[in-house]
This record gives C-alpha cells, structure tokens and sequence, in this order.
C-alpha cells in the first residue's frame, strides 16, 4: 500500500512521458539522417552517389547536368552523403515529411 | 507422427475424432505480429493437435541478394527483419569479410559488439512488453516500452536512426563514439539499470503474472536439444546453448557466459529474457571500458570467393548465414536461417495439451518474427 501511493503522487505530478504531435515537433538528436538535397553548383555529375545508391534511388544524367532522385526509394542510409567527393548532397537532421503524390524531385 | 490434415487425429478412434473441433488461429490475430497460421484441433477447451501454415510474407530475399552487387546487399539484409537489422548487417558483413579475406580492426569489433548489445536490449524489452500485453498486462507493457525509449534515442544518437542503424560496412564500421557520446553511454546505462529495476519486480513477483506463465507451455530439456530449439526458448529449457559464447567479434574478451534457467516453462523463458536484458548493459559497460583505439574500417581488395558459414546469436536465436561467391560482383547463393524457424517444431511441441486461453502465452513465448523466417514455398503435388 504505501508502494502504491507513492507511485500514485508521483504520477499525479509528473509530466507526460509522450509529445503533443503535430502541435509539437519531437526532438532528434544531433546526426539523425533526415531529408536529402542536391546542391547542383558543386555537383560534378560523378555518379558515384548512383552506383553506391543501395535502393536505385538517383539518377545522375551528366549531358542534362541534371539530378532526379525519388525520396521514396531512399532508405535515408546517407551512404551517398558520406561518400559524395564534392560535398555537394546537402542532409537535414529533420526527416522529410509525408506527402500526397509521389513525384521525384529534380534537381536543379 | 502427428498428421498434417485436420480430419482427425493418429492413435485416436473415428468416434473420438468426431466430438473433435478445428479451428483457425490467424493468420490475422491480435495477439501475433506477423501473419502465421496455427490450425487447432480441440477437445473442448484442450488442445489435441496443430499444424502450422507459413507461407504469408514469403518476399524472396535470396533471390535479390543473388542479383544484387554484392556491397549493396548490407542494406537488403538489414531489411529482413526490423528488430534484429544490426545483427543481419552484421552477418552478412562478417560473410563477405570471411569470402575476402578482410581484416576488422579491432575498435570496430567492440563497436560491432555495443551496437549488438544495444539491438538485443531493445529487442528484449520491446518482447517483456508484448508478453505483458499477451496477458492482458497493459500498464506493464507501457511501462515497459517508456523504458524502450532510452534505448532507441541512444541508437539514434549514435547511428542517426532509431530502428535501422546502419553502420555496417564491409571490413569494418562507418560511425565512432567521441568521448561526449561515451560517458552519455555510462550516463544511459546508469539510467536504464534504474529503470528496468522500477518494473523488473513485477515479473520476478507478481501473482497473476506467475499464474499465467508457471507451468505453461512446457518444453523438457531433451526435447528442446533434440527438436534444435534456439535462443532463449532452449536457455530456458536450461540447455547453456549461446552463439556469443564461441567469441566472434569482441565477445572473446568480454568473459561472457550464458544465462539458463531450469523451469522448463513460459515463465522460465521470460525470466532468461529479462536477466540478459541486466547481461547486456553490464557487458556494453565492459565492452566500454576495454575499448581500444585505432582505425574503423579495412578496405576489401577482391570479389567474394569460395564458402563461408556465419552463426550470430541474435536476440530470439542463432542465426546462421551460408553464402558461396564465385570471384564475381554477385553472390552465386545465400542461405539465412533466421532463429524463427528452428523454434516453430517446439512450440508445436509446447501447445498440446494446453487451454485455448494459453494460446496467446506460449505462442508469444518463443518470440515468433514471420516475415525474417519465411524463405520456403510448401508446393502439394497434384498426385499426391
């Protein structure tokens, strides 16, 4: 019984263990792998981010100079951000939220 | 033999089987995770025979690893199943490496091994909590995977991701601690001891909870080495049956020895799993404190080639990865026994002779996880 109590005070002043969603964002630690971008001022059209892509998820046409990249294919395992030789694949540390219709992104 | 057709049962008259009742467990229930069906032949309210069905999220992961590029396939595996990801990337690491002859530095082994660590933690109390809730626990599973938490922010501030951390490579690993992510280790670990003190009671003391699992689903300790159990289901048949202990990755240094209890029960199974959620941290501490410095990564120079065996010890089992390169970028075959497969024969062992209110119990016992274990078709022949 006093066990009981005691738990029961506790849980009378003590704060909610879970996020109001939408009205709150969660937190994420520092590092998280979130959304990707291109910056196609650095890109070089290398293709090494197409090849290293486990899930085919980028496509590099060089003669367009241009990027498509399908954001869900991607598995966000940012091997292509960590492997990228012109730092040019830009990663936030949110991830990319849902939406309607699933278009590829081009880039530029 | 018991027969696999549901028209009666062997050793039993054809008037006995007539007051027989069979009845479909799943494939959707909601007691399982995953789809699986148990087909129930009951006397009343006794269980006589059951015959399981697999076959639902069959999704040919061999097939892909063989037409993949060989680098890509960590992160197939890794898919296979969710909970375990780390360890199937792991494996499958520790396969090419042994194809290629690569070296893993020896800071990338530890590594390899607090992540394993991290991974079974967060399997074990996930399944305290979904045992709870088999039950009819409630607040205890909430308890529980509040717990969970902790786990799954230290994975994400490690790895970048809370499930699928990623960090394999072939020859090593790709993320290091520094020294502020350590001593949050030792700082989380403190924390989590303490938290999984604040409901580890429940399970050791609690009447209802002893009432529903003691005696349940019994598994005898020769019948669970000769049916090939795996995991906690034979540590709890007291069999001291562990993968870690033959030492791969840094378990050799860690003085590790397997936990087993005598009970022989559901109960007996839930408490391996609650004492090597303790084993853990107090084996990631260690793995902490003995960590050595250098490099993360070996480069590999040359295409898998010839035979190679892997057996991991993953949360709900042994694991174990057969795969034959060919000098080439694809792997010529794959083979993945996920811990799943080898526990379904004694659960069908365990089921008979129980209550169709012990059903949930002992089949959440064994920790069933469909989608990693489905590699086989059952194809009937049309003359037979």
């Amino acid at each position: 019984m006093p066990r009981m109590l005691g738990n029961i005070l506790r849980n009378l002043f003590s704060k909610p263990v879970t996020v109001n969603y939408p009205f709150e964002k969660p937190p994420y630690e520092k590092g998280t792998r979130g959304a990707i971008r291109f910056d196609m001022d650095k890109c070089d059209q290398c293709q090494d981010c197409e090849r290293l892509c486990p899930s085919s998820a980028i496509k590099v046409y060089p003669d367009e100079k241009r990027v498509e990249y399908d954001p869900f294919r991607c598995i966000y395992c940012h091997l292509c951000v960590e492997n990228c030789m012109q730092e040019a694949i830009i990663h936030d540390e949110t991830p990319r939220l849902p939406e309607y219709e699933k278009n590829k992104d081009n880039f530029p | 033999m018991r027969r696999l057709d549901v028209g009666g049962v062997t050793g039993m008259s054809n008037s006995e089987t007539k007051k027989l009742t069979v009845f479909p467990f799943g494939p959707q229930h909601p007691v399982l995770p995953e789809p699986i069906q148990l087909k129930f032949v009951v006397d009343e309210e006794r269980i006589v025979d059951v015959t399981p069905n697999i076959g639902y999220v069959h999704r040919g992961i061999e097939r892909a690893i063989e037409l993949n590029d060989y680098r890509r396939n960590i992160y197939l595996c890794e898919r296979i199943c969710g909970i375990c990801n780390f360890m199937h990337g792991m494996s499958y690491s520790e396969i090419i490496e042994k194809l290629t002859d690569t070296e893993v530095p020896e800071r990338a082994k530890y590594l390899r091994t607090i992540w394993s660590e991290l991974s079974r933690l967060q399997s074990h109390l996930l399944w305290l909590g979904l045992f709870a809730e088999s039950i009819g626990f409630e607040s205890l599973f909430m308890q529980v995977w509040k717990v969970r938490e902790t786990v799954l922010e230290l994975n994400e501030a490690t790895a970048g991701h809370r499930i699928h951390l990623s960090t394999n490579v072939i020859g090593g690993v790709k993320k290091d601690l520094d020294e502020k992510l350590t001593t949050r280790y030792y700082k989380d670990m403190k924390k989590l001891r303490k938290q999984v003190d604040s409901f580890s009671h429940v399970f050791h003391k609690d009447a209802a909870f002893k009432e529903k699992t003691m005696g349940k689903g019994i598994l005898p300790k020769k019948i669970a080495a000769h049916m090939g159990a795996v995991g906690p289901v034979i540590r709890g048949s007291g069999v001291p049956q562990d993968m870690r202990t033959h030492g791969y990755e840094a378990y050799g240094y860690l003085d590790f020895k397997p936990i087993t209890y005598d009970g022989e029960d559901c109960y007996a199974r839930a408490m391996v799993r609650m004492d090597e959620v303790y084993q853990s941290i107090d084996l990631m501490e260690r793995a902490l404190d003995q960590i050595p410095k250098g490099p993360l990564a070996n480069k590999n120079e040359r295409f898998p080639d010839g035979v190679a065996i892997v057996r991991v010890e993953q949360p709900r089992g042994e694991v174990f990865y057969y795969a034959v390169g060919n000098g080439t970028i694809h792997l010529e075959r794959c083979r993945i026994r996920t811990p799943t497969l080898p526990n379904i024969p004694p659960l069908l062992h365990m089921l008979i002779g129980y209550e169709i209110a012990d059903i949930p119990t002992i089949v959440h016992s064994i920790d069933p996880c469909m989608s990693c274990t489905e590699r086989i078709t059952y194809v009937k022949k049309e003359d037979e």
